[in-house]
């Protein structure tokens, strides 16, 4: 049966000032398929969809609806021809019902019998097998939930044509299942359905025809049948590429960072951190898996002096047995009170108390390399300041998963980005560029940034570009341990591989690191112990080489009812 | 064909687009068209209203002359305009350390009225009971903790209590207007409510040069320690990172409550040395007006110069050449005092006006391209 062309579009071109989102697309939607868009970050997956629900508009090209060439110029206009889009974030009024955020925004009579407009909800929801109740607030909602109505709402207005961006990133491996069930439902039901993801299993598992850009160019639309991961890649970054992650074997494991009971709550009172224990092993990548907003920035942030801890210890060991003392990080004053507390022996293991030694004698000794700690150095840093843990010598990285709001300062060039980890280092209240600087050019060579200059505000640079900076920052600190929250995320493959190298090799070099994911692949490919954290507790601590991911799947979402239930 | 031109009748005639990359000769050279434009449409403007006005208008020229008579007919005129310019400039520094920290310190007004009232206040009371060096040091102190503590109470709520610096700076304004007409009801007993110029405490000016010569150095050293306090210190450093992002300043271990703190002091300091400036340098005086509305004139002037001291030089002489060239024409054309008013608002408009162009163009709609192409 030959299928009927829902939408076309026909040599759409896209500029952003200098920058070529989209050139020169053509692309055919067909009635009753599900597409595919597929390509790396930045390749105008985005930018093109928006062009056709009217977002953008586009500078050169032309869309054809039903064959009839038309004008998008508002996301009004695209509804008027039946088309909708589900952002990834999504925009609903928290304070109102499923039904109202459903209604909101349409000029039609009966418009506020809600009644009438819950059945019709409902009528929407039994005919494709959601499920949904139209009186629940959105506040009250999972993100899956969220993502229902939104999806109902573009239902609700009659499109045919639905647009899903990267409708997947945040949902539960169960949740997405039930997702692709409706999609498929809806294709029967004749609706053309696009979805963008750069997921490639969810590709193959979901969609009739996949089409490929690369650099906003159309590569080519091929049918999944015929697709296989490895092709697909190939088309996406022009080159092949392993989709290995290596895998070292730990070496030399010893704890690092334990954490112990620890609790947060925030500012509305919730627990968002709930009694969380795990010990972080150097020589190992831990990861931790859970649904976004589980409370893995809270339990990072905590760790890292950012965030009030209501009660739990943060222990961190300090590998300095039999290492000589330097005034590196460490005043004179600190010296002496772990000179009282017998912290340090010489060279021949005899107790060094320093006592009744000069300043001037202290320091000479220490410069010698003749003071040796006794043991590791273990420190509880719960309730220090991130100065505080600095300066008192530990070495704790983090990559914080907003990178520009929190990471880095987006509107100075990478020099000065360098700073914020060291410019007390000056001289005299003066800062000193010349380091960082160096640092900045060490990293844009070794990372293979590109940028116009050290100078550039990072703001312009690309995402990829942006988290190598940050990143080879982190790492350039020589930490003991590396705590990274969503690395990769909004990263090309390319990108997210230069992360994953960074990581591993900082594994080997002894590093305990933490790694916070959301891709289960890569948190089994790459981590060698999972932690999964459900609503701020922990569901368990898996072995990542055994496990499989409908097991962090399920420990993703199995508190929740639990959970419920001990509140009722 | 027909049905193509057809539908191209909806496609908007033209739309906005934000520019990525802004050329910086592009720019500039876009900011000094606005004001040649400004200038033009003020002219009309001028020559309209004082035809309507005045019996004998004179020709259009004669508008440009007059606003450039202004400030440099005379010697006299151009220290005076060079005088007005310093002043300016150093409340605009003033301004400049908290704006770069994205703290909205509209007090400056106050900050520098209370700095004059501190300076005078020492002058009131002590003149010619200490020796007169004596006296300009302690005027000079006074000057600066008047400013410093009226910047550094908003400050202080801001940082305990996240308060609205805006608002309550604006608030604190007034309040110093009352504090300084308090003062004079104690100081000026007939009712008058108007202190006489004082004989004591008056900034001796340097033996050779203008008498004006010593305050514009002085604002001049000031604008260089202030470029080198924001561009080369760990504190400045401090302030941007404080204004980009508050939280990537907690990561980064600045404590960001000290940071606003401090920077409002400096603030208030400067704040303070301008009004040092007025009070002892030139008006040894105070009156509700001492400060004369320059607090927020250098709201514009530190915006204009995107924040920069030393770009500040050239946008306080630009508004001080507005300034002094709308007075010689109100002056010269025999008309209403609001002119001047009127002809400083056009230009202005022009040249914040422009901002948008720089950073966004038009984008015309392909086909009407195409026609006029034909």
């Amino acid at each position: 049966m030959e299928k009927k062309i829902a939408l076309s579009m026909r040599g759409i071109t896209k500029r952003f000032g200098s920058v070529v989102a989209n050139h020169n697309v053509d692309l055919d939607v067909y009635e009753g398929e599900i597409l595919s868009i597929l390509g790396e970050n930045g390749c105008g997956k985005t930018t093109l969809m928006n062009m056709i629900s009217g977002i953008y508009f586009p500078d050169e090209g032309k869309i054809y609806k039903d064959n009839k060439e038309v004008v998008i110029r508002s996301p009004k206009d695209a509804f008027d021809l039946r088309i909708g889009m589900i952002h990834q974030h999504f925009k609903l009024v928290d304070l109102f019902t499923a039904a109202e955020n459903i209604v909101l925004g349409i000029d039609e009579k009966g418009q506020h019998n809600l009644k009438a407009v819950n059945s019709r909800v409902s009528q929407i929801a039994e005919k494709y097998g959601f499920h949904i109740d139209p009186q629940k607030k959105i506040y009250d909602m999972s993100v899956s939930e969220k993502q229902t109505v939104e999806i109902i709402k573009v239902l609700y207005r009659g499109a045919d044509i639905l647009i899903l961006d990267e409708p997947t990133a945040v949902l539960t491996p169960q949740e997405i299942d039930r997702l692709f069930t409706v999609l498929r439902r809806m294709k029967e039901d004749g609706k053309s359905i696009i979805i963008i993801t750069h997921k490639l299993h969810e590709v193959l598992s979901v969609s009739d025809r996949v089409a490929i850009l690369r650099k906003g160019e159309h590569i080519a639309t091929v049918d999944t049948c015929d697709a296989t991961e490895s092709s697909l890649t190939e088309m996406m970054v022009g080159k092949k590429v392993t989709l290995d992650i290596d895998r070292s074997e730990p070496v030399n494991v010893q704890p690092r960072l334990e954490v112990k009971n620890l609790t947060c709550i925030d500012k509305e009172g919730l627990h968002v951190v709930k009694d969380v224990s795990f010990t972080a092993n150097s020589g190992e990548i831990l990861g931790i898996a859970g649904i976004a907003g589980s409370g893995q920035r809270e339990l990072l942030e905590a760790i890292a002096g950012l965030q009030p801890i209501a009660s739990g210890q943060i222990i961190f060991t300090n590998p300095k047995k039999n290492k000589p003392v330097t005034f590196f990080h460490k005043s004179m004053k600190r010296v002496k009170e772990l000179a009282a507390k017998d912290a340090f022996h010489d060279k021949e293991g005899k107790p060094m108390r320093l006592k009744g030694m000069s300043n001037g004698q202290i320091k000479a000794q220490v410069e010698a390399g003749n003071v040796l700690f006794r043991e590791d150095e273990i420190m509880n840093l719960r309730g220090k300041t991130p100065l505080e843990i600095r300066s008192l010598g530990v070495r704790l990285s983090f990559v914080p998963e907003d990178r520009l709001g929190m990471g880095l300062v987006g509107s100075m060039g990478i020099t000065d980005n360098m700073m914020l980890r060291s410019y007390r280092k000056g001289h005299a209240g003066f800062v000193d560029r010349k380091k960082p600087r160096e640092l900045a050019e060490d990293i844009i060579k070794e990372l293979e940034v590109s940028t116009p200059g050290v100078n550039t505000p990072v703001r312009r640079l690309s995402g990829g570009n942006v988290q190598k900076v940050l990143v080879g920052r982190e790492i350039a600190f020589a930490p003991k341990v590396l705590m990274a929250a969503y690395p990769v995320r909004g990263l090309d493959i390319n990108s997210s591989y230069t992360i994953y190298n960074l990581l591993n090799k900082q594994k080997e070099n002894g590093v305990a690191v933490i790694f916070v994911g959301e891709d289960l692949d890569v948190l089994l490919a790459l981590c060698d112990r999972i932690m999964v954290i459900n609503s701020g507790a922990v569901t368990g601590i898996v072995d990542a080489r055994s496990a499989t991911k409908e097991e962090i799947g399920l420990m993703m979402t199995q508190t929740d009812t639990a959970a419920k239930e001990a509140a009722q | 064909m027909s049905e193509q031109k057809k539908t191209s009748v909806h496609e908007p005639l033209f739309h906005l687009a934000k520019r990525t990359n802004v050329n910086p000769l592009r720019a500039t050279l876009i900011r000094i068209a606005a004001i040649v434009l400004g200038l033009v449409v003020c002219g009309l403007v001028a020559f309209l209203l004082i035809e309507k006005l005045n019996q004998n208008p004179g020709k259009i020229g004669d508008f440009y002359n007059c606003f450039i008579k202004g400030s440099f007919s005379t010697e006299r005129k151009l220290w005076k305009f060079l005088k007005n310019m310093a002043v300016l400039q150093c409340i605009s520094l003033a301004v400049t350390p908290a704006f770069r920290m994205r703290f909205w310190n509209i007090g400056a007004e106050g900050q520098t009225l209370m700095g004059v009232l501190g300076a005078i206040t020492m002058a009131f009371y002590f003149g010619g009971k200490v020796p007169e060096w004596q006296l300009l040091i302690m005027m000079f102190i006074a000057a600066l903790i008047y400013g410093a503590v009226w910047a550094v109470i908003p400050a202080l709520f801001k940082a305990k209590w996240n308060t609205n610096e805006t608002l309550f700076t604006l608030m604190m304004n007034y309040v110093a207007t009352y504090v300084v007409s308090y003062f004079l009801v104690i100081w000026v007993p007939s009712g008058s409510s108007t202190l006489g110029k004082l004989k004591y405490g008056k900034l001796p000016p340097l033996p050779f040069g203008n008498q004006y010569l010593l305050i514009i150095l002085i604002v001049l050293v000031l604008t260089v320690l202030l470029y080198v306090y924001l561009k080369y210190t760990q504190q400045g450093y401090e302030i941007s990172v404080v204004g980009e992002s508050v939280r990537t300043a907690q990561y980064s271990g600045i404590n960001v409550q000290k940071v606003i703190i401090r920077t409002m002091v400096v603030s208030g300091l400067l704040c303070g040395v301008a009004g040092y400036l007025i009070g002892s340098g030139l008006d040894q005086s105070v009156t509700t007006e001492s400060v004369g509305g320059q607090g927020f004139t250098a709201i514009i002037v530190s915006w204009l110069a995107n924040f920069n001291p030393i770009m500040m030089i050239v946008t306080s002489g630009l508004i001080s050449f507005l300034n002094s060239g709308a007075a010689q024409i109100s002056q010269d054309f025999n008309v209403s005092g609001a002119l001047p008013d009127v002809i400083v608002g056009i230009i202005l408009f022009f040249i914040i006006g422009c901002e948008f162009f720089i950073n966004y163009k038009f984008v015309f709609r392909k086909s009407a391209g195409k026609e006029a192409a034909k």
